[in-house]
Formats: C-alpha cells, structure tokens, sequence
C-alpha cells in the first residue's frame, strides 16, 4: 500500500471514528435498579450552598425531577409533599431537581404548590441526560447506600407511592 | 469688578431663568427609570433557543418558550443589553440556549474547523488544477491540443454542412 493510500485510509477511520462518537454521545445515558444513582454536587434552588443526592446517605431518597411548566409536576408535588412529611421520620426524604426551568418559575411553582422539601436545580438539562431521562417528571428511589431501587419515569400519585414505594423503603418487598 | 449688590441683583433677576434651564436640561438628560431598552425581544429571539422544544425562540410557541419570553423581555425591561441577556439565559438554561456557539474554549472549533476546511479544500483544488493544466499542456495529455482540427472525413463532411448553411 502507497503512502497516499494509507493516509486516505486513516482520513476514512478517522472520519468514521468522528461520526461513531457523535453517535453514541447523542444517546441518553441507560440507567438500571441496582445502579448507582448518578449524582452530583448542585445549587440549593432558591437558596445559598450545595448539595446532593449524596448529602443524604443512610436515608431512602426520592429524587423527583420536575419543571414548573410541567402539568403532570403540578398535580404530583402536593402528593410528594406530603409523602415527604409522613416518612421523614422514617428515614425517606423526598428530593426535588428542578430541570429545563428558570428560577424565578421554579421558586413561584413551590410556592404556589407550598412544596416544602429540599430543592436543587440542574441548570440545562444536563442531570436529565445523566438520569436518562426522556422528560418530566420522573421519579427515582435511591436506596440508603446510593444505588437506584426504583425507577419511574412519570407521575407519581398516593396508590403509586403506597404500592411501590413504602413496601421497598419499610423492607417489605 | 461687580460689588456684591450688583451680584445680588444678577441673581435675583435671572435666577428663576436659570433654575428652568437646568431643570430642563435634567429631563432632557435623564435616561427613563431602569434604563433606556439597547436591545429588543426581536433580537434577541432570533439568537436564542428555545431549549426544550429545540428550535429557534421566534420560531417556537410553547408555554415553555412563552416562560422564556417573558423572562426575556424582564430582562430587556431591566435595561439589560442583547449580551447580558444571552448570559443571564446562559445561567438559568445552560450554553444549549445559545443559537450560536459562543467564539471561545471548545466551541470555537464551530467556526474554525469550517473555515480550515474550507482553506484546505481551496488549497486541494489549487493545486488539483495545477497539475491537470500541466498534465493538459504535455503531449499524451489528457486534454486534446486546441490547434489540432478535424481531419479527413470529418473535415469533407464540416465542410460541406458549412457550405449547406452560407447565405
């Protein structure tokens, strides 16, 4: 083989190599029950400081993702909200992050709601591409260790959250 | 040199006069509460996205890309520029608001790899039509020698559709 041959041959591997990796980075991260959930340090929505999924290690945690233009969100926040104060004490904390939304929106969608437990905000969508998700709201119960128990990927309600959720978190499933 | 009456007196006589003009020229000067609008909703959409609906904002209709709108034109009303606008959508949506890549760090290959591409690909080309206008110009070329006219056959039979055809 020439020498001009072999460099149109990398040009080729190279260009097809180009296209492969826009290809798989395009697609959404797939995440399964028994992964660890995919974390990381974000703003206190609406507030000063940090936090993460990873703050509340030891506790069952129900990540919610949500958006204040989200009608499904509206109906489920007020469920969430009292989930999370009937099971605080039993070691489940029900953790908002907000994505694709704006701040202002975000904080008036709470206060309407009078949604009052904790909140981050992914700015973008970026923890929504690490969660795989394909829109909102979803819902993920991360087990006291970190890893994913269960995976929702739409509304949650009371019959939901009494048949699937407090079963795993009471360790009666 | 005015003694201090004469001074007195300007004062008193112009000074209502005076006081006009100045208020006057503070209206006239005074830039309208939260600043003058420096761009406007137009402009600004036709450079924004509208992130989740993933078109252009003037293009998408969305409550979501009405939500945005609004903050948009906060903002405008807030007497922001088109660049700081685009930076507090930045903070809120992330870079993926942006219809244009910004010019700097990694996106800054959007604008240079076209613009190297498209050097490199004039520079091919030169030097492609270089080489086959030499390959032309040399005898057994590709390209046939413009002196070199139909002959035999070809010529009796040109000659005679020319003749067919004088006037």
């Amino acid at each position: 083989m020439s020498a001009r041959a072999f460099l149109a041959f990398l040009a080729v591997c190279a260009l097809i190599g180009l296209l492969g990796f826009g290809l798989l980075n395009k697609g959404e991260a797939k995440i399964a029950v028994g992964d660890p959930a995919p974390d990381k340090v974000l703003p206190v929505l609406g507030g000063p400081g940090r936090d993460s999924i990873a703050d509340y290690r030891g506790r069952w945690v129900l990540v919610n993702l949500w958006a204040s233009w989200c009608i499904p969100c509206r109906e489920e926040a007020p469920v969430l909200d009292r989930f999370a104060r009937r099971y605080d004490k039993r070691g489940v904390t029900v953790l908002g992050i907000n994505v694709q939304d704006n701040s202002d929106d975000a904080l008036a969608f709470l206060r309407e709601n009078d949604v009052r437990y904790p909140q981050l905000r992914s700015i973008g969508d970026e923890r929504s591409a690490a969660f795989g998700s394909t829109g909102v709201p979803e819902n993920f119960l991360v087990d006291p260790q970190g890893r994913l128990a269960l995976i929702w990927r739409g509304p949650v309600d009371g019959e939901f959250l009494r048949k699937q959720v407090v079963p795993v978190v009471e360790g009666r499933s | 040199m005015r003694s201090p009456g004469t001074f007195m007196s300007l004062c008193g006589t112009k000074a209502p006069f005076v006081a006009v003009l100045a208020a006057l020229a503070l209206v006239a000067f005074t830039p309208p509460a939260g600043g003058a609008p420096q761009t406007s909703i137009n402009d600004v959409e036709g450079e924004v996205m509208c992130p989740i609906c993933g078109t252009l904002l003037e293009l998408a209709e969305s409550p979501q890309a009405e939500r945005e709108r609004v903050l948009v034109k906060r903002l405008i009303a807030e007497g922001k520029d088109k660049t700081e606008v685009k930076h507090a959508l930045v903070a809120q949506y992330g870079p993926a608001v942006l219809a244009l890549p910004e010019g700097k760090g990694f996106d800054l290959s959007a604008y240079l790899v076209p613009a190297i591409a498209f050097v490199v690909a004039a520079v091919a080309l030169a030097f492609g039509v270089a080489r086959w206008r030499r390959a032309s110009s040399q005898p057994g070329g590709d390209g046939a020698p413009a002196d070199k006219g139909p002959s035999g056959d070809d010529a009796e039979r040109l000659e005679r559709d020319l003749a067919r055809y004088d006037l």
